[in-house]
């Protein structure tokens, strides 16, 4: 590699310029996170002779969950179970069918400024309260049973499904939308043939997750009142049935793990 | 049959895209309409179907004024203005099908379109288009298994299955190889003359301009600065409309480079 003699002296060490270019703001940032971390850290009171004395306790829980019992209580496990699948599926359809008018009105390329923000501010509303605390409000409107859970499922599903349905439709391709636009084609027209292919797959995969999701959460809104098998999980648990607990928790664990594999294997699919 | 007179866009940035373009263009006339990027060719296009509002000036297809059209007369209007897409814009989860059946949207319903039920005189137009350009047998494949070519000749279909009076096409060649650019330009110069079409078309490259069209506009930021025969694009024009370059390697003689391709329908 001899070159001219002429040749300019390249520097022969490179380094890569850092994310933060001022070297007193990235220090800055540095200890002060870490100075952050340890204080709180600190503040926590972590008390290693509580959880010394905890321990054995868990033993003892664990003990008692074994084996589990899936026969004494059989009746209402079993109805539960069914309610929460119930509760699930039709919460995770009604939320979608509130979510898909709700979706296209925040999707900034489809609606006009009043209605896209109009339609922010419900997912927003949603997204702002978790199911247990829906759950808690629409358990004292409809009184306890699965009706209450039916209706915080629903509502919970309107800020997840929403939210990703607009982003997904702000993410598709422009072009595609106008060539289907230039035919002359009506709105309905040009939603369904422009904006409904290029966002179908991925919806039917993430309805597929959300089924998921409230089945899961069914288990927590059946804790405050809102039936399914969080009820019978909360029943057995303060009967200190601990072996009935660890088997609804071994059904729930089965059911999610069989809708993971399902949704996976669906969104293969459907590409 | 198209008459531009004082076109002006303004984007909401500031930028002045079009300054007042007249125009006139009889029916039957290919205009190829050349310049360099962000001249205002794609802008000019768009103002026509209104898919960019015009800031000012008029629009009028066989008399009509299109500028001032509600929401559902332009739906009407844009029915008779056809348009052939750079990167070619097929919804690529549809089928082939769907994306030629989709030119029909503005004449069918929506429930009718819903259900993919077109009438048989729109189905039998699909396949007979389809026939025309080689693809009778892609019918049912997705648009994304296509290349290309197929994918352009797909988005003539949708096109011309609206049966426009007008074609507007935007760099229908500017993702294509050579060759494939070739046989695209040809299509639709043939297309347009069997069925009598006006178009305009958006196009970078000057020799295909001169070698598919009857008339050439130059137009550069936002002015037109050359209208005439595609032969009077001299070193002098393209300079005006590009600037200063080596043109003599562009400027050959037609003929010299229309060899013999084998026809489109293979």
């Amino acid at each position: 590699m001899t070159d001219s003699l002429e040749a300019p002296n390249y520097a022969s060490s490179w380094k890569k310029a850092p994310f933060i270019k001022n070297r007193f703001v990235r220090w800055l940032i540095i200890v002060g996170g870490a100075i952050y971390l340890s204080a709180a850290l600190g503040t926590m009171n972590i008390d290693l002779d509580r959880v010394k004395e905890g321990l054995p306790r868990a033993q003892r829980f664990l003990d008692a969950f074994f084996p589990p019992n899936f026969a004494d209580n059989r009746g209402v496990l079993w109805d539960g179970i069914a309610e929460s699948i119930w509760m699930a599926i039709i919460s995770t359809v009604a939320g979608i069918a509130l979510s898909i008018p709700i979706g296209l009105g925040a999707a900034r390329n489809l609606a006009p400024a009043w209605v896209y923000l109009f339609c922010r501010s419900v997912i927003a509303a949603s997204r702002t309260f978790p199911e247990i605390i829906l759950a808690i409000f629409a358990v004292k409107l409809f009184g306890f049973g699965p009706f209450a859970g039916f209706v915080a499922l629903s509502l919970g599903t309107i800020g997840f499904y929403a939210k990703l349905l607009a982003e997904d439709i702000e993410n598709t391709s422009a072009s595609q939308a106008e060539a289907v636009k230039a035919t002359g084609a009506n709105w309905f027209q040009w939603v369904n043939y422009s904006i409904q292919p290029q966002v179908m797959p991925r919806m039917i995969g993430l309805s597929i997750y959300r089924l998921d999701i409230n089945f899961r959460e069914s288990a927590v809104v059946g804790i405050v009142g809102g039936g399914g098998i969080g009820a019978t999980l909360n029943t057995s648990f303060s009967r200190y049935e601990f072996d009935t607990t660890a088997a609804i928790l071994l059904i729930i664990i089965l059911i999610v793990m069989f809708m993971e594999y399902t949704s996976s294997f669906t969104r293969k699919w459907v590409q | 049959m198209l008459q531009l007179n004082e076109l002006t866009k303004r984007y909401k940035t500031g930028e002045l895209a079009l300054k007042g373009v007249t125009l006139e263009i009889p029916k039957g006339q290919v205009l190829a309409l050349i310049g360099p990027s962000g001249a205002g060719k794609s802008t000019l296009i768009r103002c026509v179907n209104r898919l960019v509002q015009p800031t000012s000036g008029s629009v009028a297809l066989k008399g009509k004024e299109l500028t001032k059209l509600s929401s559902s007369a332009l739906r009407r209007a844009r029915r008779k203005m056809g348009m052939i897409f750079q990167e070619y814009a097929l919804v690529e989860r549809l089928t082939v099908m769907e994306n030629v059946l989709s030119g029909r949207l503005g004449y069918v319903g929506f429930w009718r379109s819903y259900f993919r039920k077109f009438p048989r005189a729109d189905v039998q137009e699909a396949y007979r288009l389809l026939d025309r350009v080689g693809l009778k047998e892609m019918a049912d494949k997705r648009a994304d298994e296509l290349s290309g070519g197929q994918r352009q000749r797909v988005g003539i279909c949708r096109a011309l299955i609206q049966n426009p009076d007008l074609l507007l096409v935007d760099e229908p060649t500017a993702s294509l190889d050579p060759k494939t650019s070739r046989q695209i330009m040809r299509l639709i110069q043939e297309l347009c003359s069997e069925r009598g079409l006006t178009a305009i078309i958006n196009i970078h490259d000057v020799f295909l301009a001169q070698m598919f069209s009857q008339r050439v506009v130059g137009l550069e930021l936002g002015s037109v600065v050359y209208d005439g025969k595609p032969e009077g694009l001299t070193p002098e024009v393209l300079t005006r409309i590009y600037g200063e370059e080596d043109w003599s390697a562009t400027i050959k003689s037609t003929d010299e480079d229309d060899d013999n391709e084998e026809e489109l329908q293979s």
